[in-house]
């Protein structure tokens, strides 16, 4: 194909699709309206449904399978990071020196540190409830967990987090997800069918069905990815330095 | 005075992310990557998307600078030459 064949393509498809987009467009409702005909569906099914929440009604129980294939992306990107950033033959890990820490930022971090974290269970139990759920919840609680590098040093937050207990915990939470949708099908209606548990009662701890279980699910996959991520990168960071062969100088 | 706040938010976005186009350095990047974080959640929470400007903060203002940093930090330990990453 030559240049201008595949130019012609370029342009008859960029074409085509700015011309569908235009004509959706003169079909969407107004902005800023307050009526949705997809929102009133949503909400009519997320309240039949006990779930205060209705976004976490659309995330997990109407469209559950959606937030499985997000779910699976972040796993398999977290794989992919942790084969890549592996530690090769041609690199040595380096004990990385205590580094001072200003009193204030010491100060800071480590009062911080157990809110975050707090909040960031508190988003994930609250899913079902208040605005937030597994994905926010989850990254706030692995986040809250780095602050003792701030905090600290790498080693202090090495020591509270082992590496492996996460990566197992990622692939549980991926699992439970799994598990509590195939229990759907067991229970005899659908996968990730939300008619297992009784609804519960509306705005409180135990309602939505397995809305909130899903959520908890994603908690744990979100927290354990982003924790798993970041050693990955810190470790490259920080710690591991490769072979002094062809390298002009090591570090700064 | 809703569609004030919509505009002003909508300008913010705006301005940070040119800003983040316009700087060269990435690590001075990455900050301003966080901050474009924080107007984006800014304007989703003006748009009445609490769950997406949760998502937002944790993850374009906290985690996404992070891991640039890291990377950083990492290419310049290689001790690679500067000017050749430019």
């Amino acid at each position: 194909m030559s240049r201008r064949v595949r130019l012609w393509l370029l342009a008859l498809g960029g074409a085509g699709l700015a011309a569908l987009l235009f004509a959706a467009c003169l079909e969407l409702p107004g902005f800023g309206g307050d009526r949705h005909p997809y929102g009133e569906r949503a909400v009519r099914e997320s309240l039949a449904r006990r779930t205060a929440n209705a976004v976490s009604s659309v995330n997990f129980d109407q469209r559950a399978f959606d937030t499985m294939g997000e779910m699976t992306i972040l796993f398999a990107a977290v794989l992919g990071t942790v084969v890549l950033l592996r530690q090769t033959r041609d690199e040595h890990r380096a004990q990385p020196a205590p580094a001072h820490v200003a009193p204030p930022v010491r100060r800071y971090a480590l009062i911080t540190l157990p809110v975050a974290l707090l909040v960031g269970l508190y988003v994930v139990a609250h899913g079902q409830l208040s605005p937030g759920g597994g994905f926010q919840g989850g990254v706030v609680a692995a986040t809250a967990l780095h602050l003792l590098y701030l905090g600290a040093d790498y080693r202090a937050l090495e020591r509270v987090r082992p590496v492996g207990l996460y990566e197992v915990g990622d692939a549980l939470g991926t699992s439970a997800y799994l598990v509590l949708g195939i229990a759907g099908v067991l229970a005899g209606t659908a996968f990730l069918a939300n008619t297992l548990l009784p609804y519960g009662t509306f705005n409180t701890l135990s309602s939505g069905g397995t809305v909130p279980l899903l959520n908890a699910a994603v908690g744990m996959e979100v927290a354990c990815a982003a924790v798993v991520l970041l050693a990955r990168f810190l470790d490259q960071a920080v710690e591991i330095e490769e072979n002094a062969v062809g390298t002009e100088e090591s570090g700064e | 005075m809703n569609d004030m706040l919509i505009a002003v938010t909508l300008l913010l976005v705006a301005a940070t992310a040119t800003a983040a186009v316009a700087a060269r350095d990435p690590v001075r990047q990455a900050l301003v990557l966080a901050v474009l974080g924080v107007a984006l959640a800014l304007l989703f929470t003006v748009l009445q998307a609490p769950d997406v400007a949760l998502s937002q903060l944790a993850v374009g203002s906290a985690l996404t600078p992070l891991l640039l940093l890291l990377s950083v930090r990492k290419v310049r330990r290689r001790g690679r030459r500067k000017g050749r990453t430019e």
